[in-house]
């Protein structure tokens, strides 16, 4: 009989503590498709983030080093300086990324630094059971902001792929929902994408991947994706925010 | 750099990198703070030109500790710099490269606290430095040196402490004496004896990957993990302790001091002895782990001890541990941040000792 799924060889064999019908289930199969499918994995050296992926070094054989919250840009500039043609990614949740590691993602995307994110946004901290991130939208409800975020309390939320897409060391920066199997082919896509640019040092590329946290949102596996596609979408809304090799010359 | 036979004139904060860079250290990662600002000047110009080298002006000192943390990861040999309120926000990652004994030499040229304190020299950070300084139970060697050429050298030595024990080294310099320029002889590094780096990340090329970790679920692992390196601080404890012994040989009173102001004690000791007192000093070279068994043998024959320090009084706690109440321990200290005290200054308070407490008691 012909195999047409099997599990990729840089998964491990190990079982992942993942809640059902979490975006990072996923996302940590297709990376290990990534890297498996190319080159790279040799090369390939990964930030693992302080939040509910602080565990990849179990999952994927790679090399991977931890960071201490929110500073796994920084850590992955140490890396690419240290050994410039290694594939250096970090992967990291929205409270990592956007709140307390916001200047190091903004400043090592401001450098230009060679390296990728995988910038895994499900408006909310999963890690510590639900509080209000900087992504977590207007009206929603969280262990934090329990009457749903207004701006006049809690301010409003941060869209940091925007922000990153306007700097020039930034190459790429693409926004995918995670929520059928079609996007997550795109997410594959983006991802070769950007580990190529990353390879023909074009800058620092950034994937925002809209994902699924049901335990937090108190919502079914099933109707996560729903609520991505309906509400999500609005705020963040997926497409390439900046691509300058396909655009070379202009930078919109 | 001027030159002249071996030897050529640097000031203490060149020396830090010139050192480094003659250890081999090819990548810097710092933020400017003052006294300090000439390291990563020197380096932002050296290290470029350097195959391999690197030299990235960070963004906060938070940003560059951590930038250290990834370089040091790949097993190449890395250093940071900063003053005080720099190390402050540095200690989270010092916690993290403890845990994950990742080597890499960091040099605090301390200066004025608390707060923003100011520019001028002062001791104020020993506690900082010597009792691990962020959270967790870990320690980190602390090398404290008196002249720009133990500035070199420590800081040589930092870097091969930090690859023999896989952990940070601390440079404890002092704003005083980063700017101060003498002749230094630019020796070779050691090298011998080092263990391979098989932990380091430079991916997984024929081989499974690895990973570094400092977070520990499993269920005992974490105490484990804090016994194993634990066992490493002990084995620290009995082969790093470093010191010098001055006129200790029939001495009555023993200064004990460290960095700039042991070297102004030697000063004031050697006027002291023209006038017939019986003074001595045993100057702790590694802060931690502190000398404290020389102290202890010396209590063997000296009743008296005199602890100064440029700081209200912290490396007088571990001279007293070390003493265990078997002499009696006496301090003059001042706040740094803004005073330089002279020879004359400490002879006066070393005679005043002297006569109140060896005199008398005799
Ligand atoms: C310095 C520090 N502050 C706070 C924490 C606690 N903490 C762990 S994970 C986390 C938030 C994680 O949220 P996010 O980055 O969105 O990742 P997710 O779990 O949602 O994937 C926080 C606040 C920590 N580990 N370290
Ligand atoms: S808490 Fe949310 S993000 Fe974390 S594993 Fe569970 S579903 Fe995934
Ligand atoms: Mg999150």
């Amino acid at each position: 009989m012909k195999k047409v799924f099997e599990r990729p060889r840089l998964l491990k064999p190990a079982t992942f503590h993942f809640c059902p019908g979490c975006g990072h289930n996923i996302l940590h199969r297709v990376i290990a498709e990534v890297l498996e499918e190319s080159d790279f994995r040799e090369r390939a050296i990964m930030i693992a983030p302080v939040g509910c992926a602080v565990l990849a070094y179990f999952y994927l054989d790679i090399d991977v080093t931890e960071a201490p919250h929110g500073r796994c840009t920084a850590v992955a500039t140490g890396i690419k300086r240290a050994i410039p043609n290694s594939l250096v990614f970090t992967y990291q949740g929205d409270g990592d990324l956007a709140s307390i590691g916001a200047g190091e993602t903004l400043h090592a995307a401001g450098r230009g630094e060679k390296v990728t994110t995988i910038y895994v946004n499900n408006a909310n901290y999963g890690m510590t059971g639900g509080q209000m991130a900087p992504t977590t939208m207007l009206n929603q409800v969280t262990t934090t902001c329990s009457a749903g975020r207004s701006a006049e309390r809690e301010g409003y939320p941060l869209d940091m792929s925007k922000i990153l897409a306007s700097l020039p060391g930034v190459c790429y920066v693409e926004r995918v929902a995670l929520t059928s199997p079609a996007n997550v082919q795109k997410f594959k896509k983006a991802l070769r994408k950007a580990f190529q640019y990353q390879t023909e040092g074009l800058g620092f590329s950034l994937i925002e991947v809209l994902s699924t946290c049901p335990t937090n949102w108190k919502l079914t596996p099933v109707d996560s994706l729903k609520w991505i596609e309906e509400v999500m979408t609005k705020s963040y809304p997926p497409g390439v925010l900046v691509d300058r090799k396909a655009n070379r010359g202009d930078s919109e | 750099m001027k030159s002249s036979a071996n030897k050529v004139l640097l000031s203490g904060n060149h020396a830090v990198a010139e050192a480094a860079i003659r250890a081999g250290c090819h990548l810097y990662f710092g933020y400017p703070i003052t006294p300090q600002n000439e390291i990563p000047e020197y380096m932002s110009e050296h290290l470029p030109k350097i195959k391999g080298g690197a030299f990235v002006q960070a963004e906060s000192e938070l940003a560059a500790i951590n930038m250290v943390l990834g370089a040091a990861a790949t097993g190449r040999r890395v250093m940071t710099t900063s003053s005080s309120p720099g190390i402050s926000l540095m200690q989270e990652g010092i916690s993290y490269l403890a845990a994950l004994e990742l080597p890499c030499v960091i040099a605090n040229m301390v200066r004025g606290g608390p707060g923003l304190g100011n520019i001028a020299t002062a001791q104020s950070d020993y506690f900082q430095s010597t009792r691990g300084g962020g959270h967790g139970d870990y320690r980190t060697i602390t090398l404290a040196p008196c002249t720009v050429q133990e500035i070199y050298d420590l800081t040589q030595l930092g870097f091969y402490l930090a690859d023999k024990y896989r952990g940070p080294v601390i440079i404890q310099g002092e704003g005083l004496l980063g700017q101060m320029v003498e002749p230094v002889e630019l020796k070779e590094p050691d090298k011998k004896d080092l263990p391979p780096k098989d932990w380091a990340l430079t991916g997984a090329k024929d081989r499974p990957g690895r990973m570094l970790r400092s977070l520990i679920l499993e269920e005992g692992i974490l105490e484990e993990h804090n016994w194993k390196l634990n066992r490493k601080y002990l084995e620290i404890e009995k082969k790093e302790k470093r010191f010098e012994s001055f006129r200790m040989e029939d001495a009555n009173l023993a200064v004990v001091a460290y960095g700039s102001v042991a070297r102004i004690a030697k000063g004031a000791i050697k006027r002291v002895r023209e006038e017939g007192l019986k003074v001595g000093m045993i100057r702790p070279i590694s802060l931690w782990p502190f000398p404290g068994e020389a102290i202890r043998k010396a209590a063997e024959k000296v009743s008296q001890f005199l602890v100064i320090e440029l700081s209200c009084g912290q490396m007088i706690e571990d001279v007293r541990l070390a003493l265990a109440g078997k002499a009696e321990v006496n301090f003059y200290g001042r706040p740094g941040g803004g005073v330089i005290p002279n020879p004359a200054e400490f002879g006066r308070v070393i005679s005043r000792n002297y006569y109140q407490k060896v005199r008398k008691a005799r």
